[in-house]
């Protein structure tokens, strides 16, 4: 044995090492990166000692700043200081006209996106949200002392496709390896259930900068099954802010359309007031705009009235959510607050007014998402393999297909738990057809142009048959991510039919390359090197874990084949020795080949002994 | 693998709801993708595979319905698919005086006191067609119990029809 072992960074010397692992809420105004230290989750604060980093960012001429001086700098340079930028993933232009309004942005149209053109030219959302990843990272980096083995990264339960694509292209793009992208109100019940100790039904109320979430579990012996979810994915406290400016602008007679500045001024004021009605009852301010200035105040009721509609909203999405978890209202043992917003006095009234029951307010509302995404991260990384915990989560929209007369045919409904896979059928209707179209739509209604188009497919390499003799099977796959993946299959002569996948949302694989390229060449960082670690990182997690499955359940092997993994996991341990990233490859892609069968053993085993333990526990 | 294997379960209608979760979660512990984050691609494929089979079986035991046509579709009746209508014709009758009944509901004095006698009767319906399905299972007539989910395929989808309704009337 070896008296001194030289590791690479980010690789541990010895397999029962802790190993790093982030959870990083990616906020529409506010961003955190927790980790679980000497088995304490805790938010990570940076150097100033702030835990919340602001979602904004700002582009200078050749740098960029992110966080709190990009925050401060918004109202002196709005177009260029991108904050909120999370309400615009997976969005089309005229999809954030009709939802935010006015915005101090000068966006530019892309297919279904949109580009914001800074003084750095222009940005993509999924960019700009690499860069508060990217910094969130770094400031992981240096706080844990060295490179991390993952991140969960949360998002919103009722983010759709292209916005949960986007937040993990964006980790991509910022060189976070995702170990999962798990739902915020999930999150926010493990913080909870975990600290608790509590069994049976929650609710989780998570009414944020941009986004409502509402979701329902069911918590049991370390299971948190999600019942069901809903919300809006464009309603937060952001709109809370809105509805103050709207009413200011109409009490001022404010007509005039205001500048990029002016817009950014009443929106921060919007924002101040709205906190500090949170206490007092009454409010004086006093603005000067280019256009004028503006003085008065405003009262806790008046800025009641303006969003009692809002919260209405959400209370809608809470009972939908009930009704589909299959509970009654009296059944919820605990309705749990997590985000900003739910400080807003009318939301906890109206939220105690629906579930008839106090609130939990006491857990901090901003750090609960990331910390639970930080426990989460602990378990995926292996640094506790005896953990009993597991998460079920759901699907939150209605996965289906365009069938005749614009009308959508349901794949898979909505809280479905993931992952999922589910099998149309399909046939030719014209002889010797070749092709066929596929549109693919997330949604609730019955209309194709009321729902979300995600994704066009065709296919083709159909063989030329009668019309209706071909039969094409086509598999929807979402996985733990809850991402979509599409394959299909022609079923009389079992040809994997080539699917053309055209996402009408978010990046082409060639975009994400070319900008992990350009925020290499900020960072003076090189793309090989990035990938020749990464690879020897995933080499390294690879034989570990083979190595704990062999020393697990190695009577599932034979002798010679227990040789055949023992032999290609020393070869893959002699090509992670060199400076060839495709070696390396090539040895995972050998052991991983080799190991198969085994992997199929232990899990059909593993069920085995799930069962068997029950029946024991049932004499 | 047949999904009443898979859970350790009779092949039967009647189902304990508690033991198939149990078991259910137990098994999902052991492969759910979530244990095997730090597995090879291979090993993450097969997990998500396994636990979507696992998903799935869970659903189809889970619900009445989904259970009586998978139980019919293990003898060859593919009631999703088939084409062979229902010809009895005391229920279609029954069926479209049902429907008509939905219909008149949300114009009748008292939508919600008229609901909750629609579902009352549903309720009596679902019960009366799963003894029925039943029977038929357990005689080996599967042709007939295969009839016996059609019928229950009918009376559900009104069911989710009023619920739809109520939604409406609720101001959903």
């Amino acid at each position: 044995m070896a008296l001194l072992q030289i590791a690479e960074p980010g690789q541990s010397t010895n397999p029962h090492e802790h190993k790093l692992a982030v959870g990083i809420d990616l906020g529409t105004t506010n961003s955190l990166v927790a980790s679980v230290r000497s088995g304490l989750p805790e938010v990570l604060a940076d150097e100033q000692g702030n835990k919340s980093l602001p979602s904004a960012v700002q582009y200078l001429e050749d740098s960029i700043l992110v966080g709190h001086e990009a925050k401060n700098n918004a109202a002196s340079d709005p177009e260029n200081t991108l904050v909120s930028v999370k309400r615009f993933l997976g969005r089309g232009l005229e999809d954030i006209n009709r939802l935010y309004g006015d915005l101090p942005y000068n966006f530019v149209e892309k297919e279904h996106t949109v580009n914001i053109q800074t003084r750095q030219g222009e940005k993509n959302p999924i960019q700009v949200s690499a860069e508060i990843l990217n910094k969130l990272h770094t400031q992981a980096i240096a706080t844990l002392g060295d490179a991390l083995q993952g991140a969960v990264i949360t998002v919103p339960a009722y983010f759709d496709d292209a916005q949960r694509h986007g937040t993990k292209d964006a980790a991509e793009i910022a060189g976070i390896k995702v170990l999962r992208l798990i739902n915020e109100p999930t999150a926010a019940a493990i913080a909870y259930g975990l600290d608790s100790g509590k069994e049976g039904v929650i609710a989780v109320y998570d009414l944020g900068g941009g986004t409502f979430d509402i979701s329902v579990l069911r918590l049991n012996k370390g299971v948190f099954e999600v019942l069901s979810t809903g919300g809006d994915s464009a309603l937060g406290g952001d709109d809370f802010d809105r509805a103050i400016v709207k009413l200011l602008l109409k009490n001022a007679n404010v007509t005039a359309k205001l500048s990029a500045k002016s817009l950014r001024k009443m929106y921060d004021l919007g924002r101040e007031l709205k906190e500090s009605l949170t206490i007092n009852e009454t409010v004086e301010f006093n603005v000067s705009l280019l256009e004028g200035d503006i003085v008065g105040q405003i009262t806790r009721a008046e800025f009641e009235s303006e969003i009692e509609a809002l919260v209405k909203t959400t209370l809608r999405s809470c009972r939908r959510a009930v009704k589909d978890a299959g509970v009654e209202l009296e059944e919820i043992l605990e309705v749990v607050m997590v985000g900003g917003s739910t400080r807003v006095p009318l939301v906890r009234e109206k939220v105690e007014g629906f579930f008839n029951r106090t609130p939990l307010t006491s857990i901090n509302p901003d750090e609960v998402v990331a910390i639970g995404a930080a426990i989460q991260a602990d378990l995926l990384v292996g640094n506790k393999p005896d953990s009993d915990m597991l998460l079920l989560d759901v699907t939150p929209l209605s996965l289906g297909l365009e069938t005749m007369g614009g009308l959508v045919e349901k794949v898979i409904p909505r809280n479905t738990t993931i992952p999922v896979a589910r099998a149309q059928e399909f046939t030719t209707y014209k002889d010797g057809q070749t092709m066929m179209a596929i549109h693919v739509l997330q949604g609730e209604r019955e209309m194709v142009d009321d729902c979300r188009s995600l994704a066009r497919f065709v296919l083709k390499g159909i063989p030329p048959l009668t019309a209706g003799i071909a039969v094409i099977r086509v598999t929807f796959n979402i996985d733990a991510d809850g991402l979509l993946s599409v394959t299909a299959m022609e079923k009389s002569t079992g040809i994997e039919s080539s699917i053309q996948v055209k996402p009408s949302y978010g990046l082409e694989q060639s975009e994400i390359a070319d900008m992990i390229k350009a925020s290499m060449s900020n960072a003076k960082e090189d793309m090989a090197a990035r990938m020749l670690a990464e690879q020897k990182v995933d080499a390294i997690r690879m034989i570990e874990a083979i190595e704990m499955a062999i020393n697990e359940s190695g009577h599932l092997l034979q002798v010679n084949e227990l040789e055949a993994i023992n032999n290609a996991i020393e070869a893959l341990r002699v090509s992670t020795a060199q400076a060839n990233g495709d070696v390396i490859k090539t040895a995972i892609k050998a052991l991983d080949d080799i190991s198969q069968p085994f992997a199929a053993r232990r899990m059909e085993d593993s069920i085995k002994q799930a069962l068997t333990g029950h029946s024991v526990d049932n004499v | 693998m047949r999904y009443f294997d898979l859970f350790d379960l009779p092949v039967q209608f009647d189902v304990d709801l508690l033991t198939l979760q149990d078991r259910f979660r137990s098994i999902q512990k052991q492969v759910h993708p979530d244990k095997f984050a730090n597995g090879s691609d291979q090993q993450k494929l097969l997990a998500v595979q396994q636990a979507s089979e696992v998903n799935d079986a869970y659903e189809t035991l889970k619900s009445p319905l989904n259970r009586a046509e998978y139980m019919v579709a293990e003898h060859g009746h593919d009631v999703k698919h088939e084409q062979e209508t229902i010809k009895d014709g005391a229920f279609l009758m029954q069926q479209m005086e049902l429907r008509e009944e939905l219909e008149d509901l949300e114009s009748s004095n008292d939508p919600e006191q008229a609901l909750d006698v629609f579902y009352s009767d549903i309720k009596k319906l679902i019960k009366l067609y799963t003894d029925e399905f039943n029977v038929n299972f357990d005689k080996q007539e599967y042709k007939l119990a295969a009839m016996s989910v059609k019928k229950l395929r009918f009376i559900y989808k009104l069911k989710s029809e009023a619920e739809a309704l109520e939604d409406k009337l609720l101001d959903y």
